[in-house]
This record gives C-alpha cells, structure tokens and sequence, in this order.
C-alpha cells in the first residue's frame, strides 16, 4: 500500500517535472523570436569554425582555405553590408552574394528568425549599423 | 485440391524447421548480441546515444561526448569498426564538438590537444562483441533505401577541384594528411569507414541524420553526389600506399 502511493507521488513530481522542463527544452527551432543568448550560442556552434572565436576570420579552419572568411569585427567593412545582405549571405552561402563557395548556405539547419537573430548578433560583433540611403 | 493437401503435410516440418532455427542456430546470435548489448550500455553509453533520436537542440549538440551510435549499422562498415575498435586512431581532428578543444593564437585558432583525449581500446573479444552489436543498429534505415550510389569515372584533379574549389568541403575537411581544414571528421579514410550508401544520403542532407550539425546541406545534385562518393573512395586508396 505504501509503496503504491510512494509510486503514485513519485510519478506526479515527475510529471510535473517534465512540465516546468518542457518549454526550457523546446528547439531553438521554432519560430518565435530568439534571443541575444541564443543567436550567440548558434554563432559559437556554427560560425566560429571558420570566422574565429573572436569573429576576426581566423577560425581553426583558415589555414588551407583559399578566401579567407570576413573578419566580423571590421566595423568598416561591415557597415557597407546591409541586414538584407547579410541575411541572404547567411541563409544562401557565399555565391548567393557573388562571394566564394567557402562561405557555405546555412539555410538547410538555421531558421529564419535565428538566421535574423544572427544578423544583430553581427551588428554587435562589428558595434555598426548599416549604411542607410545612398553612398 | 491434392496441392493443399501436400501442403498440409509438409507442415509439420515448416514447423519443425523453424524451431531449429529458433532453438539451434539462432540462440548462440541472440546471446552474443546481448553480451554485446550489454557492453554497449556498461562502457560507451556514458558518451554515446545508443538508443535515439538525435539531439534537435543548439545546446544538446554542443553537450555531446561523442557520435551518435544509434544507427551505427547503416553507417560504418564491419570490417572497419572492429579494427578500429581495438587500435582507434582519431578522425575528428578537433573531438565530438570542436568548439571545447580550440584555442585562440595571435595567427589563427589551433585546436588545443591538451585538452583530446584517446579514445578507449578493447580487447579483440570485446571489439568484436560490440562491432556485432553495433551493426544491428539500424535506425537510419529507410533513409537510405532510396538511395543508389552511381559509379563515375573521375580524373583525380576533377574530384580534387570538386571537393575544394566547386564545393567548398575542403574548409571544414582534410582530404589528406594535414591538407583542409579541422572542424569536420577527416575524410581520407571516410571510404574505409562508412558504407557509400552512407556518404551519400549524409552529403545529400546532413540536418537528415543529425538535425543540429555544423555541416550545412549544400544542396548538392545527384551527379556531384555520385562524383563525391567516388573522390572519397580514390583518395582513401592513395592514402593507404
Ligand atoms: C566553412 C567556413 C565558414 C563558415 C562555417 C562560415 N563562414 Fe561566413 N564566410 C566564410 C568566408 C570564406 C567568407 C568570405 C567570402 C568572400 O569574401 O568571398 C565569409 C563571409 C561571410 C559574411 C560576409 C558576406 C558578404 O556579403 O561579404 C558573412 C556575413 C558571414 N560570412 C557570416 C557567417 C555566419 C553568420 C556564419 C555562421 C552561421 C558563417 N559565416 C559561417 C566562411 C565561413
Ligand atoms: C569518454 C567518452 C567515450 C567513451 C566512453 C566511448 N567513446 Fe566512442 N567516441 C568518443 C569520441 C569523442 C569519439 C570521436 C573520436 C574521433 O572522431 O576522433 C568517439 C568515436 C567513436 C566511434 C566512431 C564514430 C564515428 O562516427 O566516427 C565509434 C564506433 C565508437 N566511438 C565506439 C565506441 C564504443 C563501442 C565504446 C564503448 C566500448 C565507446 N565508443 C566509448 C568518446 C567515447
Ligand atoms: C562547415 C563545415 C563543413 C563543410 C563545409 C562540409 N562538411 Fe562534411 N561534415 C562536417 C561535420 C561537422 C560532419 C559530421 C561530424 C560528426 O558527425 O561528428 C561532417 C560529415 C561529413 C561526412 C560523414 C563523415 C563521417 O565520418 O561521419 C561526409 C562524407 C562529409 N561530411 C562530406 C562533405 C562534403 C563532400 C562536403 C562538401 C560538399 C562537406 N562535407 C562540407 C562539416 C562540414
């Protein structure tokens, strides 16, 4: 008799558990908006490979690369790309923006509203905005 | 109407017939792959997913110890994993996720092999029982029933420029020894490791067996799938003279 009910409040915590845990353990993947943490978080798993750990373009991978990735940091040159370019560089890959192959498509493992979190998460990394109107 | 009846007749020794398959040639199998099973659970769960599904999280595939495991039967080849099993030698140049074993240098990032450890080694026994074990794991299966690798004549300086210049694998793979880069598995012995079924579904849709991973699909066309498969199938025999 003990046992049982021991069983039964056992599985009640756990049940209740499992809910408070749900929404933590949701994916990324899904389609509301995704924060400054998370955008850093896919930029460290996915980005730094190549463009570094500081985001200067000397990731582990650049010693036999034959175009060297951007150096994200470049306020300079990064201001003369805009979010839209960015973005499609992002989900598209290098030649989508007439760049090298070296720079490969993400949209087929990033969403878009991650691809967008990205966006900012560079506009931090290079502390610019985006050159509006012309020039 | 005689048909059936012969039929009938010969039941008996279907029946007897399958017993002896149960009971007689199958037990020793079946006992076998639960020792193997068994290993499996006692010295590599604690690293490995043995069961499935795969992470879908950001966090879940950095958290990784090692490669999923669970579908090891569609992927590797038997030959290979019991001689790897017993003397492993390492494939992913910076671990199971590079970003824990990178470190920053005034030139470029390095990977820090301080901090890679050797893989375990079992005993020739041991290797075998959980080789047998592992290829009974088939999750992955009917992913690759569609699959039909093509063989393609290439001159090596094709696949070469494929693979670097075309397609870009070369910054994330080697292709040689100390040739490409180190985030991804070494694929110069990819061919004496994974089934060409294998190579070619993971390169047609990497999200498909790993929905996290930092390989990107490139969308790649049947006829380059074909082409690759064969590059990695060449440059495996060169490296091996
Ligand atoms: C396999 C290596 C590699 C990986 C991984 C990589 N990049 Fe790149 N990236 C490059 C290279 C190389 C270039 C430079 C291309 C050129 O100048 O032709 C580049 C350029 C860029 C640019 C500038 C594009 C332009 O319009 O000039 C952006 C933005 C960028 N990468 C963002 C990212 C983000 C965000 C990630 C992670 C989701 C990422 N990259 C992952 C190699 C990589
Ligand atoms: C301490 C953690 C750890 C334990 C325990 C461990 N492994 Fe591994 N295993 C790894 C890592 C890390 C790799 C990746 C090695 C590499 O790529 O160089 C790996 C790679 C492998 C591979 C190659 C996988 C691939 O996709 O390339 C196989 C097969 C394997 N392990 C089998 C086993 C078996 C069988 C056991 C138990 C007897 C075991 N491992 C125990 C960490 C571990
Ligand atoms: C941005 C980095 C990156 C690029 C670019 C890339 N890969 Fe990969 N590749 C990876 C990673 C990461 C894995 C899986 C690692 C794991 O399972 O632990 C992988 C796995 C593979 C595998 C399976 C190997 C194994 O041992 O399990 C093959 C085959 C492969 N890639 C081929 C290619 C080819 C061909 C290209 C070019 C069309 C390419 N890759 C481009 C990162 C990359």
């Amino acid at each position: 008799m003990s046992t049982r009910a021991g069983q039964g409040r056992f599985a009640i915590a756990v049940l209740l558990l499992s809910l408070l845990w749900a929404p933590l353990a949701a994916p990324v993947h899904a389609d509301d908006a995704v924060s400054p943490r998370a955008a850093e978080l896919l930029y460290r798993t996915y980005c730094i490979q190549c463009h570094g750990l500081h985001g200067t373009g000397s990731g582990i991978n650049v010693r036999d690369m034959a175009v060297q990735p951007r150096d994200h940091t470049d306020s300079e040159a990064m201001s003369g790309l805009n979010d839209e370019r960015l973005f499609k560089a992002i989900r598209e890959g290098g030649p989508a923006v007439t760049k090298s192959v070296l720079m490969p498509p993400w949209g087929g493992v990033l969403s878009d509203p991650e691809i967008h979190a990205l966006v900012k998460y560079l506009r931090k990394l290079c502390a610019c905005e985006e050159k509006r109107g012309p020039g | 109407m005689r048909r059936d009846f012969a039929m009938l007749r010969s039941l008996p020794l279907a029946l007897w017939l399958a017993l002896a398959v149960v009971t007689g040639t199958a037990a020793p199998t079946l006992a076998a792959d639960d020792a193997g099973g068994a290993l499996l659970t006692e010295r590599c769960a604690s690293c490995h997913n043995l069961t499935g599904p795969a992470t879908t999280t950001v966090e879940g595939i950095r958290a990784r110890k090692g490669p999923d495991l669970f579908y090891a039967g569609d992927k590797f080849r038997a030959e290979w994993l019991e001689g790897w099993l017993q003397k492993p030698a390492r494939i992913r140049p910076a671990g199971a996720f590079y970003g824990d074993h990178i470190k920053a240098t005034d030139k470029w990032d390095v990977v820090d092999e301080s901090t890679l450890a050797a893989h375990p080694s079992l005993s020739a026994a041991d290797a075998r029982l959980s080789a047998a074990a592992l290829m009974q794991r088939h999750a992955g299966r009917e992913r690759l029933q569609g699959v039909k690798v093509e063989e393609v004549s290439l001159p090596m300086f094709m696949g070469d420029m494929l693979f670097d210049k075309f397609k870009g694998c070369i910054a994330c793979h080697q292709s040689g020894r100390d040739y490409g880069g180190l985030s991804g598995p070494e694929l110069y012995t990819a061919a004496e490791r994974l089934r060409p079924e294998f190579m070619y579904s993971y390169m047609q849709n990497p999200q498909a067996w790993d929905p996290r991973i930092w390989m990107p699909n490139m969308h790649l066309a049947a006829e380059d799938l074909n082409k690759l498969v064969t590059y990695l199938q060449m440059i495996a025999g060169e490296e091996e003279q």
